[in-house]
């Protein structure tokens, strides 16, 4: 995982609610390895006509908004399935960062463990911003995730709140995985002590 | 003093294996489930050279990827599909793990499959790579879904770090009414609070209503919790529970049973426990529900109209609501029972298990489907299919004019190629209604197993009522 600090970049306004991770990446790409490249798949169905030509109405199609890396949605952005492809197609488009006033659950789950931001502020708050993304395209937001900040167009700063375990993960990149691994006598210790008090664990499944 | 716990801070404790200062816990796995797209997880595990801790805590079966018209992994033609399918073959194999495959009577939508077997108890904490995990709380489990890099995390250490959740209650008191069943209920339970209603939250759902449920009702329920945004839905274990469990494959037994029985019952939410957030419904203003847009929020009675996006209250919402009529071929204040379909899909991990059958016959015995619909009932476990032939089911909806069909998540979400046609209208007994999700420009209305029946029939969205009262 790339650690994430500061970012200054274009952000893209999708002033819609529950954006669904279905909307993120259509189900059939979901069979494309890890090895492939999924920026291709980012919002596919909203992108592009059947016949694979840009649907001009889409913003991310439109020039100010192709380079964004930071996207600025409605509510319960990345609601619905946990499929961790949309965070990776965001990711590998190179989207780093995504502003909603709040988000599906198992989604931010996944988008922390990729080394994506994702930060919820008020609905006012988004309601301008989305306002004058739309109204001048290409404008940029810079982050500032040490100092928990936004800047905003017009030099409006806001603070926001980030879970001090996610900050730090971000932070420093941190491999979760490897870490856990060095708590594995814990882990064995909780599951010998409880194994036991049957029939709480499961039993083989042979 | 002891502090009053709730159901979920009872499970969640007695997981806890390590608190951190910065709120985040290491909690246990009792049973992890996989499905034919956990291959990304496995693949993860292969690049670091690790193995799968405890694959006796983990059982797996294809249905994501697997055809419903016929069995065999060989019939798959796409190879990108049957690589997802084999692979799951493979990885269990080498791991270890338990595996019902395609050839397995006991194979089936993994939400069916856990309950089914006796895998999914009281008490347990369960986790799978799919947000409908949520399903398995209606057996008073903590379950939720996870991305593939927590399956991977799960697969290595049988542990899972999360940030504890805040807690709601939704009571749903008094009597559901006739053709009213579960499906209604936690529609219009979502269309109150929103997609977004319970985000942040776990859900115990309570009051006599739901204490009425039979099991698989309340699996219907919790299956839809992560619909209002909740990762995870509960009902505390009482006689149903253990009624539906005794004598299942993997459920304790003999006096392994009773402790069992005994340890379940301490687990229902004490008296004086305090919810983060409390939510209330009579169930008597609950009628069968169907939705008109593309998201499970717009949820209305079948009695009802498409609403008029000049009524909504604030900008967002009145371009919402114009996108997904747009999207969906309506028009604004339409009689929901004018809408017309062409298809028809009962299954899923939400209504495909043998009451949903059982109920679908009801409304199907003695009728035919409507000319030009294609119908489908896609049982949502091989045991459920077998149990629903020794019934004649298969008979009712054969002769009604449904094809009858394998176990698999099918046209839910199309992953298998099973897919509803650009503009086709499908009654679907699923749990998303979202822009593409059965397909590309599918247009989807959910609603209960009698409803999506009814309009096979009438080849329109109509209220199942009529039907019972006249069958």
């Amino acid at each position: 995982v790339d650690p994430f600090r500061n970012l200054e970049a274009a952000a893209l306004p999708l002033p819609l609610p529950n954006i669904d991770t279905d909307q993120i990446i259509p189900a059939r790409f979901l069979r494309k390895p890890r090895s492939k490249e999924y920026a291709g798949y980012l919002f596919h169905d909203l992108r592009f006509q059947t016949d694979g030509s840009e649907r001009p109405e889409f913003l991310l199609n439109a020039l100010p908004y192709r380079q964004s890396r930071i996207i600025v949605a409605g509510d319960n952005f990345g609601c619905g399935s946990s499929r961790e492809n949309a965070v990776w197609a965001l990711y590998d488009y190179g989207f780093r960062v995504a502003i909603a006033p709040r988000f599906g659950d198992i989604f931010a789950t996944n988008c922390q463990k990729t080394g994506f931001l994702t930060i919820s502020v008020a609905p006012d708050l988004i309601a301008w911003m989305l306002k004058t993304l739309l109204a001048s395209p290409g404008t940029r937001i810079a982050i500032d995730l040490p100092a928990q900040t936004l800047t905003l167009a017009q030099g409006i700063v806001a603070e926001f709140e980030i879970d001090p375990f996610a900050k730090r993960c971000l932070m420093e990149g941190v491999d979760e995985l490897g870490f856990t691994l060095t708590q594995l006598d814990l882990i064995i210790a909780f599951e010998t002590d409880r194994a036991l008090r049957p029939p709480r664990t499961m039993r083989s499944a042979t | 003093m002891r502090i009053a716990q709730t159901l979920f801070e009872k499970i969640w404790r007695r997981h806890t294996i390590l608190e951190r200062e910065d709120g985040q816990t290491l909690l246990y796995v009792d049973l992890h489930l996989l499905h034919d797209g956990s291959a990304p997880a496995f693949a993860m595990l292969r690049e670091r050279g690790l193995k799968p801790r405890r694959p006796d805590l983990s059982v797996g079966t294809p249905d994501h990827y697997v055809p419903t018209d016929s069995r065999g992994l060989a019939r798959i033609s796409d190879p990108e599909r049957r690589a997802m399918a084999e692979a799951l073959t493979k990885d269990s194999a080498a791991a270890g793990i338990a595996l019902f495959d395609l050839e397995d009577p006991r194979q089936g939508i993994v939400h069916v499959i856990g309950p089914e077997q006796g895998l999914s108890q009281p008490g347990a904490l369960i986790v799978c790579g799919d947000s409908h995990t949520s399903t398995h709380g209606a057996l008073g489990a903590l379950a939720f879904g996870v991305g593939t890099t927590e399956v991977a995390h799960v697969l290595a250490t049988q542990a899972l770090w999360q940030r504890k959740p805040k807690t709601m209650r939704i009571l749903v008191d008094g009597a559901l009414g006739a053709g009213v069943t579960a499906k209604d209920a936690i529609l219009a339970i979502i269309a109150r609070i929103g997609a977004g209603g319970a985000t942040g939250h776990v859900i115990e759902y309570a009051g006599s209503a739901i204490r009425g449920l039979s099991v698989e009702g309340r699996l219907t329920i919790c299956n839809m919790s992560i619909e209002a945004g909740a990762r995870a839905g509960m009902v505390a274990p009482d006689d149903f529970t253990f009624a539906y469990l005794a004598g299942r494959p993997y459920s304790p037994k003999d006096g392994a049973w009773e402790e069992a029985v005994t340890e379940w019952r301490s687990l229902a939410s004490d008296p004086e426990a305090v919810f983060d957030t409390e939510v209330a419904l009579e169930a008597k203003d609950i009628a069968p529900m169907v939705t008109w847009g593309n998201s499970p929020q717009d949820a209305a009675p079948i009695t009802g109209r498409t609403p008029d996006p000049a009524a909504a209250a604030t900008t967002e919402r009145r371009e919402a609501i114009a996108r997904s009529l747009a999207y969906m071929g309506l028009v604004p204040g339409m009689p929901l029972e004018e809408i017309t379909i062409d298809r028809v899909f009962i299954g899923s991990c939400t209504n495909s298990r043998i009451e949903d059958l059982r109920l679908a016959a009801s409304i199907l015995r003695g009728r035919k489907v409507a000319p030009g619909v294609e119908a489908w009932a896609v049982p949502g476990s091989g045991l459920v299919k077998a149990a629903a032939e020794s019934e004649g089911l298969d008979q009712v909806f054969k002769s009604a004019g449904f094809q009858w069909r394998h176990a698999g998540c099918s046209m839910c979400l199309g992953t298998n190629g099973e897919i509803v046609a650009p503009n086709e209208r499908c009654a679907s007994t699923t749990n998303r209604n979202f822009v593409g999700r059965q397909g590309p420009g599918s247009r989807t209305h959910l609603m209960s197993p009698s409803m999506a029946a009814g309009a096979a029939i009438d080849g329109r969205l109509t209220d199942v009522r009529r039907l019972m009262s006249r069958g």
